[in-house]
């Protein structure tokens, strides 16, 4: 398109209204030796152009949608369903910005308590905010508000080694100002029984993920309660999967005080890591604490049903140096398109896709742990990942998935980069995307692979 | 007028999207861990987009018409963006799939790297940040890594304008530093006195926005620089107004240290109802290895003949601000936005803007009271408060434009103007929305002054009329409330 709407008249006529010469007379005070540097960027191009070279470098990629995938940890290929697109095209939602007038905003704020009311649903919790960026840093944000609910007075956090290493990480990060201790993954073996009993009074909160990092269901049953004593009111933060809690019952129905996870798999598509959804909830006592935005109901002047970003002073535009998260802007329209999903999907549509994740997968890691070499490994119930102990390192074996197998196909996620102990470990994803083909596709060159490897074979081409 | 909740249209049975069916044998359910009720909403299909589009209609929307909100940047956003960010070869990308069968989407984020390298004049990249507010969270640790790199440990202090955005103060809260709050001398830049008097050996740096929150480009930018520098500090550009400046000047030419870019605002990807937005950030070469991660670079081949592309964590970096690489969809936007431009058509793009601020200022002057005369750039800021008028109130003004079709400016910030309306029309706005505009605010300055009872009730052509904010704060209703 053409950027830039002005008439070479109406440009003179605004400059003359203006009363300077030319559009440089506009920018004397900026220094004269740093003025209109060349940037040195590629030639412009016309629509036609671009929308060619991007076919091109899209086209480069291999689209996870269109081979076997197998690769989840932390990220799922999940059917988005026709409406959640056509809904977030609308450019009345994509092209409009947060709700500061509400009387003109009211798709956007009724969207988010409608949002905020789904999680809450599906959650089991009391309160849940407009989002944040992702799983990752809703859980950093868990964090710092068991840190604030506890006025920064204690200093220790206790963080599952199955948590997501990128949450992980993340939460570090968050925190690196704020002269925490961060323990209970130093030991990335430790068992969830070794984790629990690093609370301590002076524990602001216990981070855990269910499912967690490796597929499996935390033990949570009678967990918040032990807890909440052993720390003398230490915070529980379960981060979780949503289409998991389609099936299984929500950590906030077993008394988690915080229940937070990446949104990706409600309608949002892989995108190559983004843009994703944070999704947080907690219980209505911590409220304050909450950082992000919030719609509430209300009344307009003649007395009908409306809605309105509220319990605004928390936010940093009003507490400015005293607010504690600085988040202004959240995942608006990923929001949208995850109300969209659930409401689409519904009660049974959830339940389904959920159970179909679970019957999936378990049937591949039947397949897979009947295989000579291969072996599943759990000790808990798992939704739709599980860890497969492999003849060989995991990179190996997913070359020659990808590239010497008579079909490209995705394989699981290499353990071992996070975890050492969990050398030659693979974690397998498996959605309702998965086909029986595929899963049979997948064990049949699992099965070829080792046949190979057995052989003393190599897979180097 | 009341659209029902998602929740209201539901009716027990009723199925939407129909999901496949199983072509597996099932496996057993554990019991004892599912959830004895999952009370999500029954509705069909047509329901939802019925329901969505009807929501829709209620917004205001830059496709609907302009939409001056100061520091927002509502440009129009291009279509094409939407569409290059579509293309499956894009939105089928796994984030952690093997990077060698993704090297068009490495391609594309190592040149908007290094394009907004150029833009800003910045020896490094990152384009992890999620938006704005975590680009400067990003920018503060970077700041802070550095100084505890170089063994300046005793450095605790960040220095902020007080026509700071709100994010400013809180990010530096956020990273376990303190806030400095610098005033502002009588033409709106940052008073050097005051900046003077607060320099020690225990100032991490300052943040500053340029042009600042007025619109005003900092008369002294380089004295403060240089400034800052001089006690061992760094300077944080706010890159929120860098719509002003695209092609015109490059903060990292002015010593900058750091600066994050919102892709939302001033590279044209929507803001999508609050989010998601993308905030990179751009270092000095001294900062670089401190970067987020992982960011891409470009390496030759064995047989040089062509480049390969990966992901590497910078050596000293403060970490990973969120999963993965980055709000990639928002990336592709970006990218095709400036690949669209190039060097002329960004420096036109921030030309305009500058443009189409003053001129849109020339045509209300007089009329509404101008705290700080001067040629603006990008946006300017005037007070909604008329002397005919003493009871109306920036709000009022804003809620009357709302009657005119229009959306208001940003109003009550910068918190050191009175009853702020702060107006950035953006440069993809003709000359004929912008005196429609002006005319509006004109006649509602007259309206003020004749019929002031028509703004304190305003809007009156809305889907609903003004709420009553402290019912919703007193009590708030969060969620929907099922009959008991």
């Amino acid at each position: 398109m053409v950027y830039v709407p002005h008439t070479d008249e109406e440009r003179r006529q605004m400059l003359a209204a203006i009363g300077v010469e030319d559009l440089a007379a506009l920018f004397a005070d900026v220094p004269a030796q740093y003025r209109y540097p060349a940037l040195g960027l590629p030639e412009p191009a016309s629509e036609m152009e671009i929308a060619q070279e991007l076919h091109e470098i899209a086209a480069s990629n291999l689209n996870a949608y269109e081979v076997p995938m197998f690769l989840g940890a932390g990220a799922y290929r999940h059917w988005v369903p026709a409406v959640v697109d056509a809904i977030i095209s609308r450019g009345e939602f994509a092209t409009a910005y947060t709700p500061y007038q509400p009387e003109v905003s009211q798709g956007t704020l009724q969207a988010i308590f409608e949002f905020q009311s789904l999680i809450c649903d599906l959650t089991g919790m009391e309160v849940a905010n407009a989002s944040h960026y992702d799983g990752a840093t809703a859980t950093a944000e868990a964090v710092i508000q068991a840190l604030n609910v506890f006025r920064l007075k204690r200093t220790q956090v206790v963080v599952a080694p199955t948590v997501h290493p990128l949450y992980r990480q993340v939460i570090r990060t968050y925190t690196q100002g704020m002269g925490l201790q961060i323990v209970g993954d130093d030991d990335l073996t430790a068992s969830l029984e070794q984790v629990v009993a690093r609370v301590d009074k002076n524990t602001a909160c216990l981070v855990l993920q269910s499912p967690n990092f490796f597929g499996e269901l935390e033990a949570l049953d009678g967990l918040a309660d032990r807890v909440h004593q052993q720390g003398d009111g230490t915070l529980l933060a379960v981060a979780t999967n949503p289409i998991s809690l389609g099936l299984f019952t929500p950590p906030g129905a077993l008394g988690a005080d915080i229940v937070m996870g990446e949104g990706q798999p409600l309608g949002l598509g892989l995108n190559f890591g983004g843009p994703y959804l944070g999704f947080y909830a907690t219980r209505e006592q911590y409220v304050r604490q909450l950082a992000g935005r919030l719609a509430g109901e209300t009344v307009d002047a003649e007395g009908q049903r409306a809605f309105v970003l509220t319990l605004t002073t928390r936010e940093q535009h009003i507490r400015r140096e005293k607010a504690t998260s600085n988040i202004c802007t959240n995942q608006g329209l990923m929001m949208l398109a995850a109300t969209v999903y659930l409401s689409a999907l519904g009660k049974q549509g959830l339940r389904k896709i959920a159970e179909l994740n679970y019957h999936k997968a378990h049937y591949a890691a039947r397949e897979i742990d009947a295989l000579e070499g291969f072996s599943v490994v759990h000790t808990r119930p798992f939704f739709n990942e599980f860890v497969v102990r492999c003849p060989a390192p995991v990179a190996e074996i997913n070359d020659f998935l990808l590239n010497e197998y008579f079909l490209e196909i995705i394989g699981g996620y290499d353990l071992g980069r996070d975890y050492p102990q969990l050398e030659n470990h693979m974690l397998v994803a498996v959605t309702e995307m998965n086909s029986r083909e595929e899963i049979d596709d997948f064990v049949a060159a699992l099965a070829e692979f080792d046949a190979h490897h057995a052989a003393g074979g190599e897979h180097h081409g | 007028m009341v659209e029902p909740l998602i929740y209201e249209l539901s009716a027990p049975g009723r199925e939407g999207v129909k999901p496949p069916k199983l072509d597996v044998p099932p496996s057993e359910l554990p019991t004892e861990l599912l959830r004895a009720d999952l009370p999500l909403p029954e509705v069909s299909e047509v329901d939802v987009v019925r329901h969505f589009t009807r929501l829709s209609q209620l917004n205001y929307a830059i496709d609907k018409g302009m939409y001056p909100l100061g520091s927002c940047t509502m440009k129009y956003n291009p279509k094409i963006n939407e569409v290059a960010a579509r293309l499956s070869g894009f939105t089928g990308l796994h984030p952690l799939q093997d990077p060698g069968t993704a090297q068009g989407a490495l391609f594309l984020m190592y040149h908007l790297q290094e394009y907004l390298k150029a833009i800003g004049g910045f020896a490094g990249v990152t384009l992890q940040p999620a938006a704005g507010a975590q680009g400067e969270l990003t920018g503060v640790l970077i700041m802070r890594a550095y100084q505890h790199f170089r063994g300046e440990t005793q450095r605790d202090l960040i220095l902020v304008p007080d026509s700071a955005h709100g994010t400013n103060p809180a990010t530096t809260n956020m990273s376990g530093l303190h806030v400095v709050q610098i005033p502002s001398d009588e033409r709106g830049n940052v008073d050097l006195a005051a900046l003077r008097a607060q320099l020690c050996d225990r100032v991490v740096g300052l943040m500053i926005t340029n042009p600042n929150t007025l619109g005003l480009f900092e008369e002294h930018i380089q004295e403060v620089v240089e400034l800052i520098h001089s006690c061992g500090g760094l300077v944080y550009g706010d890159g929120a107004n860098m719509n002003a400046l695209m092609g015109v000047m490059r903060p990292g030419d002015l010593g900058i240290d750091v600066m994050h870019f919102n892709l939302h605002k001033t590279f044209s990807t929507p803001h999508g109802g609050g989010g998601p937005g993308s905030g990179p950030v751009g270092v000095a070469a001294h900062l670089v290895d401190f970067l987020p991660g992982p960011v891409v670079v470009q390496l030759e081949d064995e047989d040089e003949d062509f480049f390969i592309y990966d992901f590497v964590m910078p050596p000293q970096s403060i970490g990973p601000v969120k999963a993965f690489w980055g709000q990639f969809g928002m990336l592709v936007r970006a990218y095709t936005y400036i690949r669209m431009l190039g060097d002329a058509g960004l420096r036109q793009a921030a030309e305009h803007a500058v443009l189409n601020a003053n001129y849109l200022l020339s045509q209300i002057k007089g009329v509404y009271p101008l705290p700080y005369d001067r040629v603006c750039k990008h946006e300017f800021v005037v007070e909604g408060r008329l002397q005919a008028a003493p009871d109306v109130r920036a709000l009022d003004i804003a809620k009357r434009l709302i009657d005119y079709g229009v959306h208001p400016p940003t109003n009550y910030f910068p918190l050191i103007v009175h009853e702020a309306l702060m107006i950035e029309p953006t440069e993809t706005e003709s000359k004929q929305s912008l005196d429609a505009y002006a005319e509006i605010l004109r006649k509602i300055a007259e309206e003020a002054a004749t019929a002031p009872e028509l703004l304190h009730e305003a809007p009156h052509n809305t889907p609903v009329r003004r709420l009553d904010e402290v019912r919703a704060a007193r009590k708030p209703v969060l969620r929907y409330q099922r009959e008991p």
